[in-house]
């Protein structure tokens, strides 16, 4: 490594290097005011004239592996894929998942979330929590980035944000239809099975496309 | 009498009104001009009713943030000279831009109007005087502040001031003595002529040498980047340290009215101020014999117009200067000022001595 290097002369004289770094810049800055103006006029649109991203009109491309904002995945008829297993609660490093399971009526199936929280606020996105999940039920790939809130409990993600990532803070009402608890209803138990089971109208033995 | 009067006020309000909305304007143009430089964009946010017309509400959005924002004083601090030195900084930048010539006199209902505030036969000297006091503010807002980094700040901000005043004063020396005047508006007149029928005879032809060593020292006297060690807005701690609010809003216009006053002097002693290159008062004489004539009011106003545009392109290039070149070292910055442009200077002086008396071996 050079750490430092005589100028030679032709770099002490000043002028010559002034008038070259000036070259530079202005090239880039006529190039790029003409690109400008050409794009205001609707001409060269393929030609970049900034490489700016505007950002929240205009997000930037992301890795198909990128891990954002979680969800949990649906069954066919609205309910969680989610077996209620507690390994994504157990292998979370920064402890951010709270799970409470409940009975499920499909005997295949044995359990379901009554409660699924995540708090963002606690969330290190390490993405454990998807290599972890046996049934492919939580996934990180909603490409949410703007995950902001102006207090600790506007991080805590509950059931309804995390079955529709659409949703967003605070929530107007609730639209899932199977028994959960959540803070919408005081943390008190709101929906039934029937509700699930008789719009869809399919019988809670062998629901399940995977299982059959 | 009122008339005369009358006249002087509508031609200062002219000025100012150029000069100051040029100024505001800085604002918009540093930062777009450094964006497009930059491969970047820029501030485009501000918004008016939806309206963004390319970030031009970002100066209004500055003067509504600047005078909301708290005046501090900081508690020890002398508090009338703290409040002063702003006003002196803008004060003496503004006045200066009386004594520069926009345009050549207008004949208006008989009386001859010279398109210049104050018509002063050493206007070069008043300019000059005018820029120099502006040290004063500088030293002051230091000083009033009572903050030991501050007053350092308004010592170095004052020795770089003074030293490449030297400099820029005798690179100017040479202009005068070349076209032997010191009235700004004679000067531009004489730059009226032609070399050999084809160059026009303008300052930068005859003085290429005193034109680098001008421009350099204009720069430092202009205190931003490369010569920005008075202030170095986030590295260094600068004289006005201790300001916020419209205060510091005005040292702030104080810098961009600078660089205006001094684009404004490069035009008038070295590119022809409004001489528009082979237009005479009666029309267009080219070298090669073709003759338009123009009338009073078209002459009049190409000549504005052609100030207008050299002093618009030298402020352009001095914020493409500004967002090229690093900021210089202190020690770097005295031996420039004192081992590089002095000599140059003066040698160019005895030079341009040496040549005016082989050519006019009479004297004047």
């Amino acid at each position: 490594m050079r750490r430092k290097r005589e100028l030679t002369f032709w770099e002490r004289l000043y002028v010559p290097e002034i008038i070259r770094g000036t070259w530079l810049t202005s090239r880039h800055f006529f190039r790029n005011l003409f690109l400008h103006t050409a794009h205001r006029f609707g001409l060269l649109k393929g030609i970049p004239a900034a490489v700016t991203f505007q950002y929240p009109e205009q997000p930037r491309p992301l890795a198909p592996r990128f891990r954002s904002r979680h969800r949990l995945t649906a069954r066919e008829e609205g309910t969680p894929r989610c077996v209620g297993c507690m390994l994504c609660e157990t292998v979370c490093p920064a402890r951010c998942i709270t799970i409470v399971a409940g009975e499920h009526p499909d005997p295949n199936v044995e359990k379901y979330p009554v409660r699924f929280d995540i708090d963002l606020g606690v969330c290190v996105y390490c993405g454990y929590c998807v290599e972890v999940c046996p049934e492919d039920a939580i996934r990180m790939d909603t490409n949410i980035l703007d995950v902001a809130a102006y207090s600790r409990d506007g991080m805590k993600l509950d059931i309804h944000e995390l079955m529709d990532p659409a949703l967003r803070k605070p929530l107007a009402e609730c639209k899932l239809k199977f028994p959960h608890r959540c803070a919408i209803h005081g943390g008190g138990e709101r929906g039934s099975w029937e509700a699930v089971y008789n719009q869809t109208g399919s019988d809670p033995a062998g629901s399940d496309p995977i299982r059959g | 009498m009122f008339a005369d009067l009358l006249i002087k006020l509508a031609l200062a309000g002219i000025v100012f009104f150029g000069v100051l909305n040029l100024a505001g304007l800085h604002t918009w143009v540093e930062r777009k001009q450094s964006a497009v430089m930059q491969d970047r964009i820029g501030a485009n946010r501000a918004s008016i009713l939806g309206i963004r017309l390319l970030g031009l509400f970002h100066p209004l959005a500055d003067a509504v943030k600047m005078f909301t924002k708290e005046d501090f004083v900081p508690a020890n601090g002398d508090r009338f000279l703290h409040a002063l030195a702003p006003f002196l900084s803008v004060f003496f930048a503004l006045v200066a831009f009386a004594g520069i010539p926009f345009g050549d006199r207008l004949i208006l209902g008989g009386r001859v109007i010279e398109l210049q505030v104050a018509k002063i036969d050493g206007a070069l000297l008043y300019v000059f005087a005018m820029l120099s006091l502006g040290v004063y503010g500088v030293i002051l807002a230091g000083f009033a502040s009572r903050n030991n980094y501050a007053m350092m700040g308004g010592l170095r901000a004052s020795a770089q001031m003074l030293s490449y005043e030297i400099a820029l004063g005798i690179s100017v020396v040479g202009v005068v003595m070349t076209f032997g005047t010191l009235d700004l508006q004679e000067m531009v007149r004489a730059q009226g002529a032609t070399l050999g029928g084809i160059v026009p005879r303008w300052g930068i032809f005859l003085q290429p040498v005193a034109f680098f060593v001008f421009l350099t020292a204009a720069l430092a006297e202009t205190k931003r980047v490369p010569f920005d060690l008075p202030e170095g807005e986030s590295e260094i701690i600068g004289y006005f340290v201790e300001y916020s609010g419209m205060k510091f809003g005005m040292f702030f216009l104080t810098d961009f009215v600078e660089t205006v006053l001094v684009a404004c002097l490069a035009t008038t002693l070295f590119f022809g101020g409004w001489q528009v290159p082979f237009l005479f008062p009666d029309g267009f004489h080219f070298p090669w014999g073709a003759a338009v004539p123009v009338h009073q009011w078209t002459y009049i106003l190409l000549g504005v117009g052609s100030f207008s545009l050299k002093v618009l392109t030298f402020c352009w290039l001095f914020m493409a200067i500004r967002w090229t070149l690093p900021r210089f070292r202190y020690d770097q910055l005295m031996r420039l000022g004192w081992k590089i442009l002095f000599p140059i200077a003066v040698a160019n002086l005895l030079v341009t001595g040496a040549i005016l008396a082989i050519l006019h071996p009479g004297g004047w």
